[in-house]
């Protein structure tokens, strides 16, 4: 026992509490949808095709108020004219301004086409997701159901719809979606089929996962891309299906006005060369389109994890 | 393995284009040969074809069972009455020689000689029994039965209540046609030229009932005859070569297309596929109106274009709410910019073309109100004021579905917007359920139009009796019933005219219904094509139409 | 023989499905307001009668459906309200055929360009050619059909009489209305086919058969397109089948003899017997293509299982 030593409580300092800190990364913790932004803003075109659709959400609020007209009031004496310094657009068949018009249609279409598309995405992947994932019978049911729902004529349903709860916006939005959601359940449906079978996920699951983990972590960022590729689909054609319920008849009351009614209503005036009044909401749905189409490609690449770097 | 799956896909796309390859143009090979084969017949001359399009499908072309000028269009020229109308509107000899009648309710019918079917047999008065019996017979379920309700009987044994042998309607004999009526019809000949009244070739409908189904086993007795009808496609006539007046027939064939849409129509006209265009887009009409074009012609229509005010709902059942709506409406701006269709402004309701005792009726009634907004609001206020209400509460347009009504309800519902501060929403629906509503009184204000049966006043003075099935604003006036009463049981000219104005004068007083326009017929015709008239309640009829196929070409 | 058992499962299924369908069209269609005898012509209670009992619509409901169930499985639906000459099933028999070759060529040329236009897309990602595709693309989903055929009738057809305006007499004829049919689903498909070419261009066993050393063409051709399909097949037996039992739209403005038309006139005349022998074809075709995906499905991925055979 010799060379005693003798211990005295300062030899006891507390250890500084760093040992957490050394096991920390030295790259800050970059979320998922941090990582998705970032890459967002580095694809050109996927930014104007936002820059694109907020200016067109601005002009739908701010639009109709922006020269002194409403979408309401005729003068015969101005009907057909080309565009002008007083009337930017042009005047329809009624001598009503259609810079007025086409961004109150603009206003009217784009919440048409956002809520359809939101509904029908809800909808789809809730539905798609739980029959994939359930598989056996309740798929086969829940499949057999959405069928069923898909095969009655549409436009009975729509008429019923109409006809019960008067023409008006929300009637259209209930029109749009309750088919509308079918084929995205269907897609969403198919993509986790096909996911649950890959290996990563078998992994996952082999290695005691939890459902909603293997959800969260792997299924929904893979099948993001086709969904929300479908999803900026989904917008054009409630726009459109609204064009065409308009073609029907069954659209947005006048003189309110949608880019599909504008359209519809334009038809005839071809016939006599009036060119701008079709061309001016044809192009602005076009411009929509262009815009959520390389904003979902943007999306697509951002959200694809196997970019992640 | 893996080739495989890609040569399924190849499979279904090869397949698809097989399937498609397939013939789906109907009976076009049959057709061509047929052509040739005539062309053989008639050596000398080129066959003189019209080609012009039918808004529909006819859902039949049988004289008991049609309805709609999509089936009267082709039967006015397939077929013909007792009488008929010269392009100038005058009743003249038909399948019979004009009678005359004291009482106006017997008439006694001598069917001409020579008068032949489509396929060699004799038209008899036997014919013309047959086929009005069958248009009323409970079975049948026609739909313009009450066409033939003037007959004695006629209602009863429609409703099951009477017997088939009570109708006023008997063949004497082969040539002899005896009609009872039920009550002294003045306007009785106008009708045997409708085309309900058609006769049916009895020996024809009783070997085959479906005789009228198909071209091949149809049989008429008109100018034309049809020798090919592709359902829903395309319908053709050719000239009947039994037709006692062939000599007047210049046309050898006629081609119907079915075309719904009146732009594609037009866009057809335009490309030289067809002839007549009738009729035309909105948007096109105002054009063609203004720029003077040759091809351009614009008839008068028996018909009246309105608005129905509900009469029992408040306030619309005040007198003074309802002219002062109908004062603030600019009727020019409407049809010189909206309808544009050369339509006349309409200021009382019976429609001009119908002769009075002297000159033309509407003519002789002119204009019963004058627009005034000043005096619409001054009328609005005083009547919301006797309905103890200080504003009038917002109310809805209802019309059934086509851009033309549309467009004047927008037009409609601005001026009021602007000339009388009210709030007014519009509201389309289909057809069939404007009409349900109508019925059940579920509206405030809806759009209408009448279309005269006959050429005379008392088609349209009728619709506001007490208890017309068609009186949808319920509007009841025991003066206007009366005098409607006192003239349908006169053959006096004068008493009955001097009522019916009367009557229009009350009704325009209390304006149960606003007058908007009286129609008209606008079309095109290419200048290639000479003949075509427009009686007033009628299609443009081609009957005596000519065609210079070398100009043509 | 799996598969075997699979159909025949299925093949049930699909009966099931389709009388529900028509059963709850039945409920609906009688469920909408619209009297299809209404009129604005003068119409005696009798004559109303007379036509309610001419179509058994003077019998109570259930009866209605019991003979109707028995008119769908006797495949005979009647005579049409609108129509005194043509009974539903001549309606169907003379229009189908041509809808049918009306949405088949439709589809061809929407299969077959939207595919080639999605995979040089894929291929040339984010250079001119990809751009070009996707605005052809964008501009065929944009662009209204009946704005469509209108301005191809106006310049194609009556500008520059390159084909005629309408109607459905030769293989001219159909060529405007196929292209203006084809429209939508191609840049449908161009869109879905680029997105999933993409998706399978960065996966594993692509890129590892690219490091394995095959030919960009063969690595292609052989894996990636094949599994590229797959969110293409899902939706194409939806897409066929609204195209093949006809547009509507496109049938009006062309004045084409198709169902597409029946379907939507019936419906606004209520013209009942046409309405439920049109669904009753309809919700046919539909579950028999859905079907024929499902199957194709299965056998391109060989990694789904097969449901409800194992029971």
């Amino acid at each position: 026992m010799a060379g005693k030593i003798d211990v005295t409580e300062e030899m006891f300092a507390p250890a500084e509490n760093n040992f957490l800190e050394a096991e920390k990364i030295s790259r800050p913790t970059i979320s998922y949808w941090n990582d998705v932004w970032r890459r967002l803003r580095a694809n050109k075109l996927a930014m104007i095709g936002l820059v694109l659709i907020i200016l067109l959400c601005l002009m739908a609020i701010f639009g109709p108020y922006m020269n002194g007209f409403t979408y309401y009031e005729q003068d015969f004496t101005k009907k057909n004219l080309e565009p002008n310094a007083e009337h930017w657009f042009g005047t329809d068949a009624s001598g009503r301004d259609l810079f007025t018009r086409a961004w109150y249609g603009a206003r009217i279409s784009l919440f048409i086409g956002l809520m359809a598309a939101l509904i029908d995405f809800v909808l789809g992947v809730v539905y798609g997701g739980i029959s994939a994932i359930s598989g056996g019978r309740t798929d086969n049911v829940m499949m057999r159901i959405a069928e069923v729902i898909y095969s009655i004529p549409y436009l009975l349903m729509v008429i019923l719809i109409m006809v019960v709860l008067r023409p008006g916006i929300f009637p259209i939005i209930i029109a749009m979606t309750i088919t509308g959601w079918i084929p995205m359940a269907r897609l969403v449906r198919g993509q986790v089929l096909q996911l649950k079978e890959n290996e990563y996920v078998q992994a996952s699951k082999a290695a005691g996962a939890k459902l909603s983990w293997t959800l969260r972590k792997h299924l929904i960022p893979n099948s993001m891309g086709p969904i929300l590729v479908n999803v900026t689909l989904t917008i054009p054609t409630a726009i459109f299906a609204e064009a065409t319920l308009s073609f029907l008849g069954l659209g947005i009351q006048p003189p309110q006005a949608s880019w599909g009614s504008l359209t519809s209503d334009a038809l005839g005036s071809i016939l006599i060369g009036n060119f701008y009044q079709l061309a001016i909401p044809a192009f602005l749905i076009s411009l929509t389109m262009f815009a959520f189409n390389v904003l979902g490609d943007g999306l697509q690449d951002a959200l694809d994890p196997k970019l992640r770097e | 393995m893996k080739r495989n799956k890609f040569s399924f896909f190849a499979l279904v796309i090869g397949l698809m284009v097989v399937i498609s390859g397939c013939n789906s143009f109907g009976e076009t090979e049959k057709t061509s040969t047929k052509d040739s084969g005539k062309s053989d017949g008639k050596k000398e001359a080129v066959e003189k074809v019209l080609n012009l399009n039918n808004s529909s499908e006819p859902g039949s072309l049988h004289p008991g069972t049609a309805e709609g000028t999509h089936d009267s269009w082709i039967l006015e020229h397939a077929f013909e009455g007792l009488t008929k109308k010269t392009p100038e509107g005058e009743i003249v000899d038909g399948m019979a020689s004009v009678p005359t009648s004291e009482d106006g309710i017997n008439w006694i019918f001598k069917i001409k000689e020579g008068m032949k079917w489509s396929n060699g047999d004799p038209v008899t008065a036997h014919d013309f029994e047959f086929a009005w019996k069958y248009a009323l017979a409970p079975e049948t379920a026609s739909e313009y039965a009450y066409q033939l309700f003037y007959l004695e009987g006629a209602e009863a044994y429609n409703a099951g209540t009477g017997t088939v042998d009570q109708v006023g309607v008997k063949a004497k004999d082969d040539t002899t046609l005896e009609v009872k009526l039920a009550q002294a019809t003045p306007y009785f000949l106008d009708l045997t030229s409708f085309y309900t009244y058609y006769p049916v070739n009895k020996k024809v409908q009783e070997e085959n009932p479906k005789w009228f189904t198909e071209a091949t086993s149809y049989v008429s007795n008109g100018p034309f005859k049809l020798t090919e009808w592709k359902h829903k496609e395309s319908v053709k006539l050719e000239k009947n070569e039994n037709y006692y007046d062939k000599d007047k027939i210049n046309l050898d064939v006629v081609n119907f297309v079915i075309l719904e849409d009146e732009n594609t129509a037009w866009q057809m006209y335009q490309s030289g596929e067809l002839d007549l265009a009738y009729p035309l887009p909105q948007d096109v009409q105002g054009q063609l109106a203004q720029s003077n074009n040759k091809e351009f012609h614009n008839g008068p229509d028996l018909a009246v274009y309105y608005y129905n005010l509900n009469n029992d709902v408040k306030p619309f059942n005040n007198i003074k709410v309802r002219k002062a709506l109908s004062l603030a409406i600019d009727r020019k701006t409407i049809t010189e910019n909206v309808a544009q269709g050369g339509q006349q402004s309409a200021y009382s309701v019976v429609p001009p073309g119908i002769p009075d005792v002297n000159g033309d009726y509407q003519e002789n009634t002119g204009n019963l109100f004058t627009e005034d907004v000043e005096e619409a609001k001054k009328l609005l206020a005083e009547g919301l004021a006797e309905e103890g209400m200080d504003k009038l509460p917002e109310f809805s347009i209802l019309y059934n579905t086509l851009a033309g009504h549309q467009k004047i309800a927008e037009a409609v519902q601005e001026m009021w917007r602007k000339n009388l501060g009210v709030t007014v929403t519009l509201e389309n629906t289909e057809f069939q359920v404007k009409l349900d509503r109508e019925k059940a009184g579920k509206y405030q204000v809806s759009r209408a139009g009448w279309v005269g049966d006959y050429v005379d006043p008392m088609t349209f003075m009728d619709l506001w009796t007490s208890d017309n099935s068609h009186n949808d604003a319920n509007w009841k006036n025991a003066e206007y019933d009366q005098l409607i009463k006192e003239a349908k049981q006169t053959m006096d000219q004068q008493v009955r005219m001097d009522n019916m104005h009367k009557a229009e004068k009350l009704l325009m007083a209390e304006m149960p219904i606003i007058p908007i326009y009286f129609y008209t017929k606008p079309h095109m015709v290419k200048e290639y094509v000479t003949g075509v008239y427009t009686p007033i309640n009628r299609y443009p009829q081609f009957i005596y139409a000519d065609v210079d196929m070398d100009a043509k070409e | 023989m799996i598969m075997i058992r699979y159909i025949l499962h299925r093949f049930m299924w699909a009966i099931i499905t389709l009388w529900a369908t028509i059963t709850i069209t039945f409920i609906i269609m009688h469920s909408i307001p619209g009297d299809p005898f209404a009129k604005e012509g003068t119409m005696t209670e009798s004559m109303y009668e007379n036509l309610q009992r001419y179509y058994n619509l003077d019998k109570p409901k259930i009866v209605q459906y019991v003979i109707y169930l028995k008119q769908v499985a006797l495949l005979d639906f009647g005579p049409s309200i609108k129509s005194k000459t043509l009974t539903v099933n001549d309606y169907i028999e003379k229009g189908f055929p041509v809808s049918f070759h009306l949405g088949a060529q439709a589809m061809i040329i929407a299969i077959f360009f939207g595919l080639i236009l999605g995979v040089i897309a894929s291929l040339y990602r984010n250079r001119w050619p990809d751009y070009t595709s996707m605005i052809i693309a964008i501009i065929g989903i944009s662009v209204p059909s009946f704005v469509l055929a209108t301005l191809l009738i106006n310049f194609l057809a009556v500008k520059w009489s390159f084909f005629p305006v309408a109607t459905w007499k030769s293989w001219s004829h159909t060529v405007l209305p196929s292209i203006a049919l084809a429209m939508m689903p191609l840049a449908y498909i161009a869109r879905l086919m680029r997105t999933s070419m993409i998706e399978v261009l960065n996966q594993d066993y692509i890129l590892t058969a690219k490091a394995k050393g095959l030919r960009k063409n063969a690595v292609i051709i052989k894996h990636a397109i094949r599994n590229a399909l797959m969110p293409v097949v899902t939706v194409l037996g939806i897409l066929t089948a609204n195209v093949v039992t006809g547009s509507f739209v496109i049938e009006h403005i062309f004045g084409i003899p198709g169902i597409g038309e029946m379907f939507v006139k019936g419906i606004m005349n209520r013209d009942y017997p046409v309405i439920l022998g049109s669904t009753v074809f309809y919700s046919a075709i539909l579950i028999f293509l859905i079907f024929i995906v499902d199957v194709v499905y299965t056998w391109i991925d060989p990694r789904i299982k097969v449901t409800g055979a194992s029971k």
